[in-house]
C-alpha cells in the first residue's frame, strides 16, 4: 500500500512512545548508570568507566553460561521447527478435529511459565512424577537433580513441550493460506509429496516461520522462570543460563554494576540478532510485494 | 492410509501435550499420603480437600483476582495505546517511523531479568510497588509491542478506499476510527487482546519482583508454598490446575481465530 | 488419447444425498469423442467445475463411472489419468523460474533432459515469454502467471486431454483473443482432446466445435454451436446463448398452431398433445418487426451500433427483436414471426415436432 507522507502521525504513536519510555527507557537507564559506575550505597556513584565491561567479557562464567545458553536456543530451534512443521502437516484442516487439535495445542502456551515448570518438576520426578517412575521402571538410571545430561533433556523436553505448539500453530496458519487449486495443480504435474512441500508449502510458510524462528529464538534466549523452578540451575550450574545467571548476580549477590554490564551487553546480542532477523524479514516482505 | 497416519502423529502428539498436564489433575485429586507413600495412575481416594484450600484461603484465591486485575488492566492499556499507533504506522509514512517500529520491537525481544531490577527501582521510587498498576505497566514493555505489530498487521489488509470513503462521508477520525474502523479490524483486536493476556498472565519474574503480598499474583504465591517446609504436593498440583483455567476458557473462546491469529495476520 | 466416456454420473458433496436437490451434478450419460474441442458453458455454480474435477480425478463422483476409451478410470487417481489441467487462478510455484515452472510436469515424468528444453523452448515461444524463462515466477503480474500456468498444461505432448476451466478469467481483453486463437490452432496443430470451461458465450462459441451448455447441475443441451443458436433443446440454452436471448411466449399449442392469450400463430409442423407449461420460442433475429403480422407495442428501441434492439410487449409479455440496419419501426408495428424458426416447449424442454 502506498503510504501519505504526514509527519502528524506522530501524535497517533504519542502514547505508545511515552508508554514505552516509562516502561523501558527509564529502566534502562538506570541499569546504563549501574554498569559505568560502583556505588556503595545512599546513592553514591563512583565513575568506573568500563571496567565492569572489561571483567565480564574475561569472566569465565558469563562465557560458560553464554555458551550453555547458545547450545540451549540451537538446540531447541533443531527440534522445534522441523517438528511443528511435521504436526503442521498433520493437522486436521477443517472441521471439529482441527478445533479440538487448535485448543489442545495452545493450551500449554497459556500456562503460567512457573507452573510449566512446576508441572515438569513433578512430572519427572522419580518419587513422585509419571516420567521418571516409567524410566526408572525400564531401567533407565534417570535423575534430573543429580545427573547434568538428564537435566539438559528434561529442560529441552518442556520446552519442546511448551512451545512447539506455537511453531505448529503457525505453520498452520501458513498452511491454511494456500488455496486449493495448488494442491490440485501439483496433483495434476504429478508432483511427488517432497515436491509439494518444497515447492508449495514451504515458500508458503516461509513469512510465518521467520516469525516462529524470530519468536523461539528471543524467548528462549531470555528462559529463565521455567528452568530454574526445574533445576534451578543446576546440578552444578549446568543449567544456568544467561538470565538465570543474571538473576542470581543481580538479586543473590546484589553485584549491581556487573549484573548491569552483563544485562546490557546481553540486550546489545539480542538486538543485533533481531536486527539481522527483522531486515531479513522485511526483505522478504517487499520482494513479496514486488 | 494418509489420513490414518496423520490420526497418529496427532494422536501421539496430543497425548505428548496432555500426559504431563494429567498428571497434575490427577495429583491434585489425591491426598498427600497417597502422592508420597503409593504411586498409582488414577485417585484412589479421591479427594477435593486440596482445591477447598485454596478457594477458602484469601491468601490463596486473592492471588488469582490480582492476576487477573493486572492481567486485564494491562490488556486494555496495551490494546488502547496501540491501536492508534498500529494506524499511523499501517497508512502513513512520517519521519523515523521505521526506526520507531523497530525500537518498539526491540522492546518486546528485552529481557525481562534484565529489566527486573531496575523496575524494582524505579516503581519504588514512586511508590507503586505491590500495586496491580505497577504490574500492568511493567508488561507493557513486551505487551505494548506486540499489540501495535499485530494491529498494524491486520490493518494493512484494510483498504485505504475505506478511510478516504469514510472522510468524504463527512466522518471526524475519532468517529471513523471507532464507530467504522475497529469493528473492521474487530478479530485483529481479538486477537491482540488474546496475545496481551497470554504474555501477562504466563509472566512471573517482573509480576513476582513487583509484588509483595497485596498484589501478589497467584503464580508467585506457588512458588512461596514450593518452598515452604512440608511440601504440600496436593495444593500444590491443585493451584496449578487452577492457572491452566483461565488460559483454557480463553482459548476456548477464540478457538476459531486461533489458527488466523497466530499469523498475526501476516499470512 | 481417448474417448472419454462418462456413464450413469452423478455427483453431491453431500455424504447421503436425500433428494434431486442435493446433487451438484445430476445423473448423465455423455460421450467426448477423442479430439474434439468442446467448451463447458454455464452459469456459476451450475456444476462446470465439478464436472471437470470428476473427469479430471480431483473429484471422485458419487455414482456412475468414467472411461477413458476402455479403461475404468473412476478411482483412478489424478496422476494415472494423464491430463492437463489450467485453473481459473494462477497457479505457478513461486520459488521457480519460468522455465522450471514449465519443465516441472515433465521432470516429474522422468523426461529425457535434451527433450525438456527443446519442449519448454517451444512452448514458451508459444505464450511468448521467451525472454522471461530466467525470472523468477514470483513477482510476475497475474497475466504472466496465467500464461505461465496455460503454458504448464500444454506442456505434455501424450496427455489425454487438457481441461481449462475459465483460465481467461484474468487475461487482459486483447491478450484473451490472442490466446483463444492460440488454443484453437494448437488444438488443430496436436488434436488433444479439449474441454473449455466458460460463462462466456462468445469465448465458448468461438473456441469450440461443440458446446455443452449446463444448467442446474445437468447438461441440457451438447451441439455445434448453429443447434444451439437454432434450436435450443431448453430453455435455458435458448435464454443464455444470443444477445438478447430467445423470446419465450406461453402459449397454448394444439396441432400446427399456437395461441397466445387469444392471437394465433403458425408454427412450421404439427405437434402431439402435451401437458405442463407450453411456451413457443424464437430469436429476436427472426422476429420482423413492420407493418405486417400481429399488433404489437414498442417499448423502446436500442441503438446497438450494427443493429438495433427492439424492446417490446406482445399480449402483455416481453418480446424482443432485431432491427436490421436501414428498417426503422412504424407507428403501427406489427410482428412476424417465421414458422420455421419457432420451436415449442413443454416445461422448459424442446418438443419434436409429432412425426417430424
Amino acid at each position: 500500500m502506498e503510504k501519505t507522507q504526514n509527519n502528524k502521525a506522530w501524535l497517533l504513536v504519542l502514547p505508545v512512545l511515552v508508554l514505552v519510555a516509562f516502561s523501558a527507557v527509564l529502566p534502562l537507564m538506570t541499569v546504563v548508570n549501574y554498569a559505568f559506575n560502583d556505588t556503595f550505597g545512599n546513592n553514591q556513584f563512583f565513575w568506573t568507566g568500563i571496567e565492569w565491561f572489561d571483567d565480564m567479557i574475561h569472566s569465565e562464567r558469563l562465557r560458560a553460561a553464554l555458551g550453555r545458553q547458545v547450545m540451549f536456543s540451537l538446540i531447541i530451534l533443531a527440534i522445534e521447527v522441523p517438528l511443528g512443521i511435521f504436526i503442521a502437516l498433520n493437522m486436521p484442516k477443517k472441521g471439529f478435529w482441527a478445533s479440538l487439535c487448535l485448543v489442545l495445542m495452545a493450551l500449554p502456551l497459556l500456562i503460567p511459565f512457573n507452573v510449566v515448570g512446576t508441572i515438569w518438576q513433578i512430572f519427572g520426578r522419580v518419587d513422585i512424577g509419571l516420567l521418571g517412575r516409567a524410566l526408572q521402571g525400564m531401567g533407565i538410571d534417570y535423575n534430573y537433580t543429580n545427573d547434568p545430561l538428564d537435566a539438559w533433556i528434561t529442560v529441552i523436553v518442556m520446552d519442546v513441550w511448551h512451545w512447539t505448539s506455537l511453531v505448529a500453530l503457525l505453520a498452520y496458519a501458513g498452511l491454511q493460506s494456500i488455496p486449493q487449486a495448488y494442491y490440485q495443480a501439483a496433483r495434476i504435474d504429478q508432483a511427488t509429496r517432497w515436491s509439494v512441500f518444497r515447492y508449495i508449502e514451504l515458500p508458503k510458510m516461509k513469512g510465518v516461520l521467520l516469525i516462529a524462528i524470530l519468536l523461539r529464538f528471543m524467548d528462549s534466549f531470555m528462559i529463565y522462570t521455567e528452568p530454574f523452578v526445574v533445576t534451578g540451575g543446576g546440578p552444578g550450574n549446568s543449567t544456568t543460563f544467561l538470565s538465570i545467571d543474571l538473576a542470581k548476580m543481580a538479586t543473590g549477590q546484589f553485584d549491581l554494576g556487573p549484573a548491569a554490564a552483563f544485562s546490557i551487553m546481553y540486550f546489545l546480542v539480542i538486538l543485533l540478532i533481531s536486527w539481522v532477523f527483522y531486515t531479513v524479514m522485511t526483505n522478504l516482505d517487499r520482494e513479496e510485494a514486488r | 492410509m494418509r489420513i490414518r497416519s496423520n490420526a497418529i502423529v496427532m494422536t501421539i502428539y496430543l497425548l505428548f501435550l496432555l500426559v504431563p498436564i494429567y498428571w497434575l489433575v490427577n495429583m491434585s485429586l489425591k491426598t498427600n499420603t497417597e502422592i508420597t507413600s503409593s504411586f498409582t495412575l488414577w485417585p484412589q481416594n479421591l479427594t477435593f480437600r486440596n482445591y477447598m484450600v485454596i478457594l477458602t484461603d484469601p491468601s490463596w484465591y486473592m492471588g488469582y483476582v490480582n492476576s487477573l486485575i493486572y492481567v486485564v488492566l494491562n490488556t486494555v492499556i496495551s490494546i488502547t495505546v496501540a491501536l492508534p499507533a498500529a494506524y499511523a504506522f499501517s497508512r502513513y509514512s512520517f519521519m523515523g517511523d521505521k526506526h520507531l517500529f523497530f525500537w518498539l520491537l526491540t522492546n518486546r525481544m528485552a529481557p525481562p531479568a534484565v529489566f527486573a531490577l531496575p523496575f524494582f527501582q524505579l516503581y519504588s521510587a514512586m511508590n507503586l510497588i505491590d500495586t496491580h498498576i505497577a504490574v500492568a505497566l511493567a508488561h507493557c514493555l513486551f505487551n505494548v509491542p506486540l499489540a501495535v505489530w499485530i494491529l498494524e498487521g491486520f490493518m494493512r489488509g484494510v483498504p485505504k478506499e475505506i478511510d478516504e470513503t469514510a472522510y468524504i462521508d463527512g466522518y471526524s477520525f475519532p468517529t471513523f476510527f471507532v464507530k467504522i474502523f475497529m469493528p473492521l479490524i474487530a478479530s485483529g483486536i481479538g486477537v491482540a487482546a488474546f496475545f496481551c493476556f497470554m504474555f501477562s498472565w504466563v509472566e512471573l519474574l517482573l509480576s513476582r519482583t513487583l509484588t509483595t503480598t497485596f498484589a501478589k499474583p497467584i503464580a508467585a504465591t506457588m512458588t512461596r508454598t514450593v518452598s515452604a517446609s512440608g511440601m504440600d504436593w496436593g495444593v500444590l498440583a491443585a493451584a496449578g490446575v487452577l492457572t491452566i483455567v483461565p488460559g483454557a476458557l480463553v482459548i476456548y473462546f477464540v478457538r476459531n481465530y486461533i489458527a488466523k491469529g497466530f499469523a498475526l495476520g501476516r499470512v | 488419447m481417448s474417448r472419454i466416456t462418462l456413464s450413469n454420473l452423478a455427483h453431491s458433496y453431500l455424504p447421503n444425498p436425500a433428494s434431486e436437490a442435493d446433487f451438484a451434478l445430476k445423473e448423465m450419460d455423455h460421450v467426448w469423442e477423442d479430439g474434439g474441442a468442446y467448451a463447458l458453458l454455464g452459469a456459476s455454480g451450475c456444476g462446470k467445475t465439478t464436472l471437470l474435477n470428476i473427469i479430471s480425478g480431483l473429484l471422485r463422483p458419487s455414482q456412475g463411472r468414467v472411461l477413458f476409451g476402455d479403461r475404468d478410470v473412476t478411482d483412478a487417481p489424478t496422476t494415472e489419468r494423464n491430463i492437463a489441467q489450467v485453473f481459473q487462478f494462477p497457479v505457478v510455484y513461486d520459488t521457480m523460474t519460468v522455465r522450471d515452472n514449465l519443465a516441472f510436469p515433465l521432470r516429474n515424468r522422468g523426461m529425457d533432459a535434451a527433450y525438456i528444453a527443446r519442449r519448454v523452448d517451444q512452448i514458451a515461444r508459444m505464450i511468448g515469454m521467451e525472454d522471461m524463462l530466467t525470472r523468477k515466477a514470483r513477482g510476475l503480474t497475474a497475466d504472466a502467471k496465467q500464461k505461465i500456468s496455460l503454458g504448464r498444461g500444454m506442456v505434455r505432448e501424450d496427455v489425454n486431454a487438457i481441461l481449462f476451466d475459465e483460465p481467461l478469467t484474468v487475461i487482459d481483453p486483447h491478450m484473451k483473443w490472442e490466446l483463444r486463437t492460440q488454443l484453437k490452432s494448437l488444438h488443430r496443430e496436436f488434436g488433444h482432446t479439449m474441454i473449455y470451461v466458460t460463462h462466456d458465450q462468445t469465448e465458448a462459441l468461438t473456441f469450440a466445435d461443440k458446446v455443452v451448455v449446463m444448467h442446474d447441475g445437468r447438461v441440457v443441451q451438447m451441439g455445434t454451436p448453429e443447434d444451439l443458436f437454432e434450436t435450443p433443446a431448453h430453455t435455458f440454452v435458448g435464454y443464455f446463448i444470443g444477445s438478447p436471448g430467445m423470446n419465450l411466449l406461453d402459449a397454448e399449442i394444439s396441432g400446427s398452431e399456437a395461441s397466445v392469450q387469444g392471437a394465433k400463430i403458425a408454427l412450421g409442423a404439427t405437434y402431439g398433445p402435451m401437458t405442463g407449461r407450453t411456451q413457443i420460442g424464437i430469436r429476436p433475429d427472426y422476429v420482423t418487426i413492420s407493418d405486417e403480422g400481429l399488433p404489437v407495442k414498442v417499448k423502446r428501441v436500442e441503438d446497438v451500433g450494427r443493429h438495433r434492439i427492439v424492446r417490446a410487449e406482445f399480449q402483455g409479455q416481453p418480446l424482443n427483436a432485431i432491427l436490421p440496419e436501414g428498417m426503422s419501426v412504424p407507428a403501427e408495428a406489427r410482428a412476424g414471426f417465421p414458422p420455421a424458426k419457432i420451436n415449442v416447449y413443454a416445461n422448459d424442454w424442446r418438443v419434436a415436432p409429432a412425426g417430424g
